[in-house]
């Protein structure tokens, strides 16, 4: 499969792109990972935008209040943003070095996106939580986790393993694996002060 | 008998037509056009690069089987001298191209389980880096087997530390993320810090002693991270907060990768002062079992025995408190 051009949208235009265009671009991929099918549109058009906007939200709800001086916390904001973004780099660089032919922001762009899930979970999860805590509440909480988990890994999954040589996807899809793992434990293990 | 001595014959013309091969190869890499013109006599080019004298032993070596440690070492001095030869060639990029990171990251995922499958499996007179590694050292294996055990070891630490407290009220959970760190800095040190001293150690001791085994940095690295490998279950089962089955575990797990690693290196300092081997040995041994006492228990065995400690202390005071 030859690599895919990346396509960071149209440098020579003199006005400046519409915004509503962008916005449409980024809820179409959306779309893609709730519904993963083989398209190439992820890959094809990517951009960072998205991944901003769901890692600046799931660290949003993440992080620990930072009036709470307690030292073995929650992570903070940054530490959040660092993980996303540092996983996800260390992926990409992993599936590079193992022969893959897919490009450094495609992959960053797949992964990014395929956080979806997971931060729909956060939502559900905080929504939950307010209900009180309790052994069904982290019942509901733990399943709605799985299930998240889940479908991040499928989304990822169905747009990455294509890009590496048979021998070596599951040397390639394991950190994926770990990655939304790591995530989703910060999801579940979230407690409001 | 004879049908046996054909196949054997058949099997030993094989390997060294592939090495020859590859030899063959990585020459024509280096040497362009020349190479090209005597590809048509391939077997011209292998006995001006072959050792004639090596070859015979090569032979006998693998006809007597490998099953006797005397066959496995020579085997491991032809294949350590020609191994050397081709690692040399093999990363011929310069370090600062990305082509040269991938040959650190050229394996395929059955040749990850089987060196997982060997670090679990020590087997006594099986060097797991003759058996496994075979000049092909990766850094895949050693990274995400490191970063697979920071995280569980600090999830079921967590996860200890919860269960342990279950059922009292005054304790709220914490999902204590900053252990994750602290654990990260730990191993990624051990397994990169540890293999550096070891090599030079032993690059030192090779110029005094002539060994016939010698590894290479990454080899050593390779080793050093599949070892680390029976750590995540045992970070896992550390969940069950009983006193004795941890113990049991952490017992089993030194075991394993301990021996993993002692018979990986007593061949390479065997040749060296008795007392010199016995006590690398003895270190290398020791910095592991420095490791298991230092993550494993720090997380839930410590925490445990403190918990213990301020209870009872807690106890004593409300006695004394009710006596007065």
């Amino acid at each position: 499969m030859a690599e895919a051009e990346e396509s960071p949208g149209d440098p020579g235009t003199a006005s400046p792109r519409p915004l509503m265009r962008d916005l449409k671009a980024v809820g179409k991929k959306f779309m893609h990972v709730l519904y993963p099918r083989k398209s190439n549109t992820l890959l094809r058009d990517w951009d960072l935008w998205g991944p901003l906007i769901l890692c600046v939200t799931l660290a949003l709800m993440l992080q620990r209040d930072p009036a709470d001086s307690e030292k073995d916390g929650g992570p903070h904001f940054a530490e959040v943003f660092v993980i996303v973004w540092f996983g996800a780099v260390t992926i990409t660089l992993n599936s590079k070095l193992l022969g893959g032919n897919i490009s450094f922001f495609q992959s960053l762009c797949v992964l990014g996106y395929c956080i979806l899930p997971l931060t729909v979970a956060m939502l559900i999860c905080r929504l939950v939580l307010l209900a009180g805590p309790g052994p069904v509440n982290f019942m509901v909480r733990l399943f709605v986790v799985i299930v998240m988990f889940a479908w991040s890994i499928v989304a990822s999954t169905a747009f990455l393993a294509d890009s590496q040589p048979p021998n070596r996807r599951a040397l390639a899809v394991y950190p994926v694996f770990l990655f939304y793992f790591v995530i989703s434990w910060m999801i579940l293990t979230f407690t409001p002060q | 008998m004879a049908a046996v001595d054909d196949l054997q014959f058949e099997v030993i013309y094989l390997c060294q037509m592939d090495l020859q091969m590859r030899l063959f190869r990585v020459y024509s890499k280096e040497f362009g056009n020349a190479a090209t013109s005597v590809a048509a006599n391939p077997d011209a080019t292998t006995v001006s690069i072959e050792d004639p004298g090596e070859t015979p032993k090569h032979q006998t070596g693998t006809l007597r089987g490998s099953g006797r440690e005397e066959d496995d070492e020579l085997l491991g001095n032809d294949d350590s001298d020609k191994t050397e030869l081709l690692a040399g060639q093999k990363k011929s990029s310069p370090f600062w191209t990305f082509e040269y990171y991938q040959t650190f990251f050229d394996v395929d995922t059955y040749q990850v389980f089987d060196r997982i499958k060997g670090s679990l499996l020590p087997i006594p007179g099986k060097n797991f880096v003759r058996l496994y590694i075979r000049s092909n050292p990766d850094l895949y294996g050693p990274f995400w087997i490191c970063a697979t055990l920071i995280f569980a070891i600090a999830i079921s630490g967590n996860l200890s530390n919860f269960l342990i407290h279950l059922g009292e009220k005054t304790y709220h959970y914490v999902p204590e993320f900053q252990k994750v760190s602290i654990a990260a800095t730990i191993i990624y040190a051990y397994a990169w810090l540890v293999p550096l001293a070891l090599w030079g150690f032993l690059m030192w001791r090779n110029s005094k002693v002539m060994n016939i085994v010698s590894y290479s940095f990454l080899e050593i690295v390779c080793v050093y991270g599949y070892s680390l490998f029976i750590y995540i279950p045992t970070a896992i089962l550390w969940i069950i907060p009983q006193k004795a089955v941890r113990w049991i575990l952490v017992m089993i797990a030194l075991g394993i990768s301990g021996s993993v690693l002692a018979m990986t290196f007593w061949p390479a300092v065997r040749e060296d002062n008795r007392r010199i081997a016995l006590a690398t040995i003895m270190t290398i041994v020791l910095l592991h079992m420095l490791l298991s006492v230092g993550c494993l228990f720090s997380f839930a065995f410590w925490s445990m025995v403190l918990w213990e400690v301020a209870s009872t202390a807690g106890k004593q005071n409300e006695q004394s408190q009710q006596e007065n």
